[in-house]
């Protein structure tokens, strides 16, 4: 055998390696959710705009819908809330605002400001939901289908590039014509 | 009058250990201060439960501030997830029950001593397989080495004769 073949096949071998490293470089501060595939954590939380309602996902059941987590002590959240906001004038999936660890009055006033792009909003004071779901920065989005299995999930803000090669590609025909 | 003469260079000398000094006050008074302040005041009521809980919160991986601990961060996450193993821990559920309620959240990248499963196998087997690789390298060169030997010797040990 030659004796460089083990030196350079060695070598080659680190290439790989690196190479691999390389090109996934971008996404290692993003964790893969285990929970895609799965069925969607269930909660039952009050809602922001109105105390005496609750939003759970049992409600929720039979239609699609993207549960957006924010807080108004995000600074992401903000940059994110026009794209948000243009997901509800297309109508093509409902949001449902997950208000995680915020306080009720500044969350109510941030959404009055800016508009509020929520079909509806669950609180979540305490952060036990959002543990639930595997959250660990805002903002993130979970897209979840009809049968309330968690299809994708967005982290970090939901950009006009994501909502095209992500989320719409997801979603059936019929309720992408919707727009 | 006579004026003592201070050499440049030992007014400098001073300056500079002074200044030394000067640095090493408040650094001592910042390490102290780390010392007393710790980011985790939980305390258990059981000093086994307690020990649990150190052991856990060292090993479960801080998501947001990814190479720390949640025993060591001081992100609002890591001390959500703290109070999660406390609770759990209170409520008389086992280590592992812990490590699975993280895992089925977050996935792999919490533990920072990862389980063998078909996905993080290669974590534990490329250590094994690259050892094996080395001292079958070793071995070789070991064998091609010996067997140079008698040939080296054989003149040098005429040349003594002569």
């Amino acid at each position: 055998m030659n004796r460089f073949a083990l030196p350079i096949a060695l070598f080659a071998l680190l290439v790989v390696v690196l190479a691999i490293g390389i090109k996934h470089s971008p996404e290692k501060g993003i964790i893969a959710s285990p929970l895609i595939g799965k069925p969607a954590p269930q909660f039952s939380l009050p809602s922001l705009t109105d105390g005496a309602r609750t939003v759970s996902t049992t409600s929720l059941r039979g239609r699609w819908y993207l549960l957006n987590v924010w807080g108004s002590w995000c600074g992401t959240c903000r940059e994110e809330h026009n794209m948000l906001l243009e997901v509800r004038q297309s109508g093509i999936v409902p949001l449902i605002g997950l208000d995680w660890k915020d306080d009720d009055a500044q969350a109510l006033s941030w959404l009055q400001q800016l508009g509020n792009p929520y079909e509806v909003v669950a609180v979540d004071r305490e952060g036990r939901t959002a543990i639930d779901w595997g959250v660990y920065a805002a903002p993130e989005s979970f897209l979840v289908n009809p049968q309330g299995i968690v299809v994708y999930k967005c982290m970090g803000e939901l950009t006009h590039e994501i909502w095209e090669r992500e989320i719409l590609p997801r979603l059936p025909k019929q309720q992408t014509a919707k727009s | 009058m006579t004026c003592r003469v201070i050499p440049a260079a030992t007014v400098r000398r001073r300056a500079r250990r002074k200044g030394l000094v000067a640095c090493l006050i408040p650094l001592g008074a910042i390490l102290l201060g780390a010392a007393a302040y710790a980011i985790d005041p939980t305390e258990l009521p059981d000093p086994v439960l307690q020990q649990r809980y150190l052991a856990l919160t060292h090993e479960l991986r801080c998501v947001q501030c990814q190479n720390e601990a949640i025993a060591d961060s001081p992100a609002g996450i890591a001390s959500d997830l703290r109070r999660e193993v406390r609770d759990m821990l209170l409520a008389g559920k086992s280590d592992d029950d812990v490590r699975n309620f993280m895992l089925a959240r977050y996935g792999d990248f919490v533990l920072f001593r990862p389980r063998f499963a078909p996905k993080t196998a290669w974590v534990w087997l490329t250590p094994g397989i690259l050892l094996v690789i080395g001292a079958f390298v070793a071995w070789r060169i070991v064998r091609a080495r010996t067997a140079l030997v008698p040939l080296d010797n054989e003149p040098l040990e005429e040349d003594f004769r002569r």
